[in-house]
């Protein structure tokens, strides 16, 4: 109910704020529509999901992407400059890595919520609670676990901590017994918690 | 000095909900802020910088009472009045 009220009356303010901006000229009649209805366009994890599956059926693209991300994306017609300032972008493979070791990352934005928004849509509010960030870098493997995802102790678990010029994304591991599969079928077993870390695909 | 957005370790907030099937944004003025600050940074009001700024800079108790949207919302506010776009009070009528 106060919700409700207080919801009400934000629009109002809000609504406020728009026209005394437009009134002094520094906001285009329509232009936060315009900007609204641009940005649905452009930012989904459908952007992140076919960086993956590119990265699973092109080993050369998957070793251009995580050495250098914010140029191998630009292949599949993709930015990271599509905000105020190019943000630079690191993907992290969870898999095996070069010591033999099984990895998992895992990210989060401790200060905030900085995260790559033009590949994955705009962030769960999970992903910005000060629950999540607080206590995915003090005991990511509890906060995996209440995800539903539950790694044996073997895993090595990585979280990456996001910042305004810094972004990450995961890249998960390619399920087994997916070898059938075309590119656009692997996107689609590729979910946001997944590009996150707080799943396994 | 750490801010009250530095909560990275910190014990003691409510557990991690999840959201199934979570709207892109929850109300509709959620989504004109979002576009609102895009707007303002690309104008050159302000940059993201100061923006995640007057974000910290908010009052704890506020900060933690609010939203994330409200928080930007907030943030937006607390600059144009700094930058001398709107005294706080024209800015405050709704």
């Amino acid at each position: 109910m106060s919700g409700a009220h207080a919801s009400s009356t934000i629009s109002a303010e809000v609504r406020h704020v728009e026209s005394l901006l437009e009134a002094r000229g520094l906001l285009d009649p329509g232009e936060i529509d315009t900007r609204i209805d641009e940005f649905a366009a452009k930012g989904s994890p459908a952007n992140g999901a076919r960086i993956v599956a590119r990265a699973w059926t092109d080993p050369a693209f998957a070793e251009r992407l995580l050495a250098d991300a914010n140029a191998a994306i630009r292949e599949l017609g993709l930015s990271m400059a599509g905000g105020i300032q190019e943000q630079r972008l690191k993907v992290v493979a969870n898999g095996v890595g070069a010591d033999g070791t099984e990895e998992h990352h895992v990210v989060v934005c401790t200060l905030c919520s900085c995260y790559p928004i033009a590949l994955l849509g705009p962030s769960p509010t999970w992903y910005k609670s000060e629950a999540y960030r607080s206590r995915v870098v003090r005991d990511p493997r509890a906060v995996l676990r209440e995800f539903g995802l539950v790694l044996p102790e073997s895993v090595a678990i990585s979280v990456w901590d996001a910042s305004a010029e810094s972004r990450y994304m995961v890249l998960p591991r390619r399920p087994d017994g997916t070898d059938g599969l075309s590119e656009e079928q692997l996107a689609g077993l590729v979910t946001r918690k997944g590009l996150i870390g707080t799943a396994a695909v | 000095m750490s801010r009250i957005n530095d909560v990275g370790g910190m014990s003691g907030f409510a557990p991690i909900v999840e959201e199934p099937d979570e709207p892109r944004f929850h109300a509709d003025w959620e989504a004109h802020v979002f576009a609102l600050n895009g707007a303002l940074i690309r104008r050159g009001i302000y940059n993201l910088d100061e923006f995640r700024d007057a974000q910290e800079r908010l009052p704890v108790h506020e900060y933690l009472a609010a939203s994330y949207y409200e928080r930007w919302f907030a943030a937006i506010r607390m600059l144009l009045a700094e930058k001398g776009v709107a005294t706080a009070e024209e800015l405050a009528h709704g």
